[in-house]
Formats: structure tokens, C-alpha cells, sequence
């Protein structure tokens, strides 16, 4: 147990505060806004792509990328990973990206070397951003009985189906999407993944409103798009298995310790700052022992983090800190939400901009969102399965026989 | 930056783990209870030939000078196999009582004794640790007086450490002290109350800062017994991880319905950072002063409200087996349940945790 960096990690960090310092001004803002719609990218780049090159250039954002593909070329250190996301954090100043982490890593891995180039530089400066066409309405928690069929005529593959809780399909460049190529094979072998532009006819995007009010999601109808076969990363029939890739890349990202870290201070702020009945809300001992609690479930994650990077850099499999981290992690931020919505009381359910609302209505979305983070990306039930089943090795539920009609 | 238990921790506790295994299987905890004997003296014998006793106690008095991360591995396997020997009062709490507010002449005196098992002391802390049904400790330099409930591991100690309500340290001779045992739920441990009358005392008073080093003696308890019921929980759910991959019902293992599966995992998830957060209190005692009060608040608080969650739903995984006392599951139960009350109820240590944020 030792944690103190480095001299080597201490001058990395020291360059990055004095990096933050000098240029945080020119960061588009903490949180991420995707452009209002693809039409407007024509003119140069905006400012959160002139961010991306600028952290790119000094080594902030698609650190490991390789060079040739436009990235920085480092070897993979996940304390300087780490070390980024804290500082970042810390200044609460909007990250860098690595195009889309669910793509990129899986293009890098999987793809042929004329995919790498096509794809991975423009993703990486922020020119192409992407969508993930997984989820169907009949495939949820049962992914690989997708049913969105692609079928080859010619030169292409022709796409008939739907997609749906496609996150930010109104904005995206580029779909990478499952479809299922081989409808006689058992159902994990005969999917197959696609990358294509979202111009491509055949494609209609609609919003999905979700209870928040806004529609962060979509759902996607394909009506015999056609996209030409050598846009398929791995084989034909292989889709699940590079799906299972990008889906580690996914969860590996969700529940990060910092944002809760981040969260915790800010209801700190709140109940200080907030009066109620002429007191402050930290004078209330129910309260105030809430916020407590949420401490020391911040504090667990946050250490169980350090715990999981150190496997990393040892290259050893981190096993249960890993598995736990989306089910922890997503309900931990939704109960900070729900606290922050409590300590205002009454306030905490303005929305809708009204007047004498905090934060713009912040924790309220927050708690809205979280839930639907419980629910994505696997739920919270399917988490649970994960960790019996591959963490403590309970065995799987027997497969119900289908019987056909 | 290296999160993790170096190769000699590691080996620690697998020797530790290891001669539990040997000596304190379940028929040895379930005779010791129906025996109230909370001193098992071949398992004492045996810890003691490993130096555990002398854990904390720096080599220079004959102890091991390890550090308060290396004590909390062995409270967790202690917890684990929810062993009947004093620890937490006689080899934590007291010799760094001793370490901290000593005289070189009293360090010199209790401490290779300690080391070598050859005495064990008992704990009582009563009046900083949510004093209840107390008469306070008061002293007049050379001799205590009041009433101290909870003392910890007082079973056949030979001196008992006490701290008076004004921060003072003061050891008391065995036959200076009437003491009365206190049975509670857990059978494993011996608590109980510590009556002193004008009891002859021999002040640890090498200290400037009295109440500073009261609390950092109790910050290491919590630490401490954090840890123990880390270990104690970890059974349970090992326990009923096996369970549910054996038991059948309608004809299938009950691991494999979800319902048990995610009581399962829920343990897990639950249960598993608070295993960083003990490591990281445990580290911060001896490395890192500005995290060390609050970290053990944490995880004394922590602790307390996981380990009963595991301690509850592991019970449940067993189904009505898990409610009797021929699987005897309920001596790590009830372990966690006093655990979760000692040195600071989780509510307690919390409030203790916001004065020191300035929340209050």
C-alpha cells in the first residue's frame, strides 16, 4: 500500500494543472452539447473540436491511439488515465474523448487497417461522431435476439428493421449497428456489425421523448437502406462477439468515482448555502445524516476505484471491484440526486425553468437520468446476474425450451 | 500509487486464515460459547506463537511493528471465523494507548508482556464512545473512580486500560477492579462493566495532547472492528454462496433462480468496496493524517450498515436452516450486530464525522 506517486506522475500532474490553468478558458463547458444538428458542422470546426486537438496535441485525449491514426501513441498508463479524469474533474472542466469509446477501441482492435484509417482520425477530432444501433424494441436485456435483418444484394448489405434508445441518433455522423445477416444460425451466430453513415437512405431517425422532457434518445427505422458490405467490422456472423467488446468498453465507463465525488460536494454546497424555516438545511440532523451516509458510500467506490486502477496497472483482472462498479456507481448517483431534491424539499420539484428554480432544475434531471442509466447500458438486474454468475459462480437459469407453433 | 496488500500482507493473513482453519472450526466456537469462554487458550496459544498479540507493539519491546492495515487484516480473518480470543481492546487498542501516552519506563514494563501473550488487558472507553448507564470516570491522579460500561476483552485480563471522562489514560491491576460481565447476543467476545472505586491506578500521562491521543487510540478501534466485521461478513456470503450452488428446489439449485442470485450479488456489490474502504482507513492511521479520523468514521459507520445488510440477507439465502442454530450461521450474525454497536453507533460516529467537517 502506497500512495504516493512518483516523481515521474507528480511532474505529469503539475504539467496538466498548469495545462488547465492556462487554457480552461477555451473549453466549450463542462458538459458535453452535441451540435444542433449535422447540417451546422460545415464551417470549421467548432469549439469543442478545437478543444479535442488542443488536448490532443498535449497529450490529454486519445492518449493511447496510435499516432498513424491520429492519436497521441502513448502506452497505456491508467494512473495518468487517472490522472487526467482527476484533474479534470477537480477543474471541473469538460474532458477529452477518444472519439467514441465504444467504437474506437473496437475499430482499433477488430477492423481492417482501411477501416482504422477511415474511421478512427476523423472520430478522435470529433468530425465524426457515432450512434450505437443495438437495442430493438422486441431486444432489450436479450440482445442477441435482435431481429433488425440485413440481407445482400450486389455490392451491399440492405437493412430492414428498427433500432431504438439510440442516444443522440439526431446528432450522430455514423451508426455502428447489429443486424442479423444469418437468420437460419443459433441467434449469437448469426448477427453481424455494421458501420454506416447516418445520411444513408432508407434511414428515418424520430425522437424519443423520455421522462425528463427531452429526447436524448431515438428510435431508428431502416427501410432497405443499403450499405456496402465492406463496412462490417469482423466477419459475417462474428457481430456478437465484437459487440461483447464494445459493450466491456461501455461499461467500464459508467459509475466514474470522480462525478460522484464532484455530486457529493455539490449537495455539500447546497445544504450549507439553502435555508429553510430562516436555518440552514445542514442544521437538520435527518439531513445531515443522510449526507453522511452518501459519504461513506462515496468514499467505499472511490477507494474500490484506486483498488480496481492498480489491478489495472498490474495487468491483473480487478474481478469483483470491476463488476460491481455500474450497478454501485449508477444507484449511488441517483441517491445523491434524490438527497439534493429532498434537501430542497418543495423547491427540488421546479422544472420546466420556473421561477425560484435551483440549478436550472439540475437534480431533478439528474434523478431522472440516473434512473434511465440504472436501466441502460445493462440493467441493474442484469448486472446482478453478471455478478452471480461470473463473480461468484452461481449457475446460470435453466433455458426455457421454445416450442415452436 | 499501488492500492493493494503487498506479498507480506497477503501472507499475513493466509496465516492467520490458516491456523483458524486448524483451530476454530465452528464445533470449537459453539463449545466455547456454551462455555461463555471468550479466551480460547489453545487458539490463544497459537495466535501467540505467530506474534499476534504483538502485532502493533514495535519491535523494540519485543512486538512485530507492523502497522494498523496489518492488524485490521488479522481482525478480518478473526471476524471471519469468528474467533474466541481478545484482540481488539488487548492487542489494538491498549498497546497503542500505551505507545502513544506511555513513559519509556511503562512502555518498557507492559509492552514485551503484551507482546508475548503473556498477559492480555481489557478496554473500557465508556465515556467517549456514547456513554451509557455510566457513572464517569474520574481520577485523582493515582487512583479511578466511576463505573465504565462495554469494556472490551476483559475475560481474564490481567490489567484493564481506562479512560477517564477528562481524556486521562490509566492502568488498573486485575484485583483493583469489579468487574462484571455483560452478556450480550455475540458469544465470541467478552464485553462488560468495569467498576472502580479509589482502584490504585497508574497514569499514561507522557502526552501533551490527552484528548488527541484518546481519539487516535479510539480511531484505531473502528477501524479495527470495522475490519472484523468485513471478515464476519465475508463468511456469510461465502456461506450462502455455497449454499444457494447446492440447495435444491424444484429441482434446480436455488443459486439459479434470480431471486436468491441477487440477493447474492447485492451482498457482493455491497460488501466489496467496503474492503477498499477499510484498507484505505486502515492506511490513512499510520500514513496519512488528514484522512485518518474521517476515513474511520466511515468505515466504522460503513461497515455497520453493510454488515447487517449481509448479515440479514445471508441469513435469508439459508432459508429457515440459516434461522437455526445447527448451521450456526448466527454467531457471525450476531458478531456484526455487537460490532455495529461498539466504540460508536453508526449514528453516532456519523454526528462525530460532521463536527469534523464543520457541519455542525
Amino acid at each position: 500500500m502506497d500512495l504516493e506517486y512518483s516523481a515521474e506522475y507528480d511532474a505529469f500532474r503539475n504539467e496538466l494543472r498548469q495545462f488547465l490553468d492556462e487554457h480552461k478558458h477555451l473549453s466549450p463547458g463542462a458538459v458535453a452539447r452535441p451540435p444542433a444538428n449535422r447540417e451546422e458542422k460545415e464551417d470549421g470546426p467548432n469549439p469543442a473540436q478545437r478543444w479535442q486537438q488542443l488536448l490532443i496535441e498535449h497529450g490529454y485525449a486519445a492518449r493511447t491511439i496510435p499516432k498513424e491514426y491520429g492519436g497521441c501513441g502513448e502506452e497505456p498508463d491508467p494512473l495518468k488515465a487517472h490522472i487526467i479524469a482527476e484533474e479534470f474533474a477537480k477543474a471541473r472542466v469538460r474532458p477529452g474523448h477518444s472519439g467514441d469509446n465504444r467504437l474506437v477501441p473496437t475499430v482499433l482492435e477488430l477492423g481492417t487497417e482501411e477501416q482504422k484509417r477511415w474511421l478512427v482520425p476523423p472520430s478522435i477530432r470529433g468530425e465524426m461522431t457515432w450512434c450505437q444501433g443495438y437495442s430493438e424494441p422486441g431486444s432489450g436485456s436479450d440482445l442477441a435476439s435482435l431481429t433488425t435483418r440485413a440481407e445482400v444484394d450486389g455490392d451491399d448489405f440492405v437493412i430492414n428493421g428498427q433500432k431504438i434508445w439510440t442516444s443522440g441518433a439526431q446528432h450522430a455522423d455514423m451508426m455502428f449497428c447489429l443486424v442479423r445477416t444469418e437468420p437460419d444460425a443459433p441467434k449469437h451466430q448469426g448477427i453481424s456489425y455494421l458501420v454506416f453513415t447516418m445520411d444513408t437512405p432508407g434511414i428515418e431517425v424520430r425522437p424519443l421523448v423520455t421522462m425528463t422532457g427531452e429526447a436524448t434518445f431515438n428510435e431508428v427505422f431502416f427501410t432497405d437502406a443499403r450499405v456496402p458490405k465492406n463496412q462490417i467490422i469482423g466477419k459475417r456472423g462474428e457481430g456478437w462477439f465484437v459487440a461483447n467488446n464494445t459493450l466491456k468498453h461501455e461499461r467500464e465507463g459508467l459509475g466514474d468515482p470522480h462525478q460522484a465525488e464532484n455530486r457529493f460536494r455539490e449537495i455539500e454546497e447546497l445544504m450549507s448555502n439553502e435555508n429553510v424555516d430562516g436555518e440552514s438545511i445542514m442544521n437538520n440532523p435527518a439531513h445531515r445524516d443522510r449526507l453522511l451516509q452518501l459519504q461513506g458510500r462515496m468514499l467505499a467506490m472511490k477507494y474500490n476505484g484506486m483498488r480496481v486502477l492498480t489491478s489495472q496497472r498490474k495487468h491483473e483482472e480487478p474481478g469483483l471491484p470491476r463488476w460491481i462498479i455500474k450497478l454501485q456507481g449508477c444507484e449511488l448517483n441517483h441517491q445523491m440526486a434524490a438527497m439534493a431534491i429532498d434537501a430542497l424539499g418543495e423547491l427540488g420539484t421546479l422544472y420546466h425553468r420556473s421561477d425560484h428554480i435551483r440549478a436550472g432544475g439540475m437534480w431533478q434531471q439528474r434523478f431522472m437520468m440516473d434512473l434511465g442509466l440504472i436501466i441502460g447500458g445493462g440493467t441493474a438486474q442484469i448486472q446482478k446476474n453478471m455478478i452471480g454468475e461470473r463473480a461468484l459462480g452461481l449457475p446460470k437459469e435453466p433455458k426455457v425450451e421454445v416450442k415452436s407453433a | 500509487m499501488d492500492f493493494a496488500l503487498s506479498e507480506e500482507q497477503q501472507f499475513l493473513k493466509q496465516t492467520v486464515d490458516h491456523l483458524l482453519r486448524d483451530q476454530c472450526s465452528l464445533d470449537v466456537v459453539r463449545a466455547d460459547a456454551t462455555e461463555k469462554q471468550t479466551k480460547n487458550p489453545s487458539l490463544y496459544d497459537g495466535l501467540t506463537q505467530i506474534g499476534i498479540p504483538g502485532t502493533l507493539i514495535s519491535e523494540d519491546y519485543g512486538g512485530v511493528g507492523l502497522r494498523l492495515l496489518d492488524a485490521a487484516l488479522i481482525a478480518e480473518s478473526l471476524g471471519g471465523s469468528v474467533a474466541t480470543v481478545p484482540f481488539i481492546g488487548s492487542s489494538v487498542l491498549a498497546p497503542i494507548a500505551i505507545e502513544l501516552a506511555g513513559s519509556d519506563e511503562q512502555k518498557n514494563v507492559w509492552l514485551p508482556r503484551f507482546a508475548s501473550g503473556e498477559i492480555t488487558c481489557g478496554v473500557a472507553l465508556g465515556d467517549h464512545v456514547g456513554a451509557r448507564d455510566n457513572d464517569p470516570i474520574t481520577s485523582d491522579g493515582a487512583s479511578v473512580s466511576g463505573r465504565s460500561m462495554f469494556a472490551l476483552d476483559i475475560q481474564n485480563a490481567d490489567v484493564m486500560l481506562v479512560a477517564t471522562a477528562d481524556c486521562e489514560l490509566h492502568l488498573v491491576e486485575r484485583s483493583e477492579v469489579e468487574l462484571k460481565p455483560l452478556y450480550t447476543i455475540d458469544k465470541t467476545r467478552s464485553v462488560g462493566e468495569l467498576v472502580f472505586e479509589k482502584s490504585s491506578s497508574e497514569p499514561l500521562s507522557s502526552t501533551s495532547d490527552p484528548s488527541g491521543t484518546l481519539a487516535k487510540v479510539i480511531d484505531a478501534g473502528r477501524v479495527v472492528v470495522a475490519a472484523d466485521t468485513l471478515g464476519a461478513g465475508q463468511t456469510m456470503l461465502d456461506k450462502a454462496v455455497a449454499y444457494a450452488g447446492e440447495r435444491q428446489q424444484f429441482n434446480r439449485v436455488i443459486g439459479s433462480f434470480q431471486a436468491v442470485k441477487h440477493m447474492c450479488a447485492e451482498m457482493a456489490a455491497e460488501l466489496e468496496p467496503c474492503r477498499s474502504l477499510v484498507w484505505y482507513a486502515a492506511h490513512a492511521y499510520d500514513a496519512i493524517p488528514e484522512d485518518a479520523r474521517l476515513t474511520a468514521c466511515h468505515a466504522k459507520a460503513h461497515l455497520a450498515e453493510v454488515g447487517r445488510f449481509v448479515a440479514r440477507k445471508a441469513t435469508e439465502v439459508h432459508g429457515g436452516m440459516g434461522f437455526t442454530d445447527l448451521l450456526g450461521l448466527h454467531y457471525w450474525f450476531k458478531r456484526i450486530e455487537l460490532n455495529r454497536q461498539l466504540l460508536g453507533t453508526p449514528e453516532f460516529v456519523r454526528n462525530e464525522a460532521a463536527k469534523m467537517q464543520g457541519w455542525v
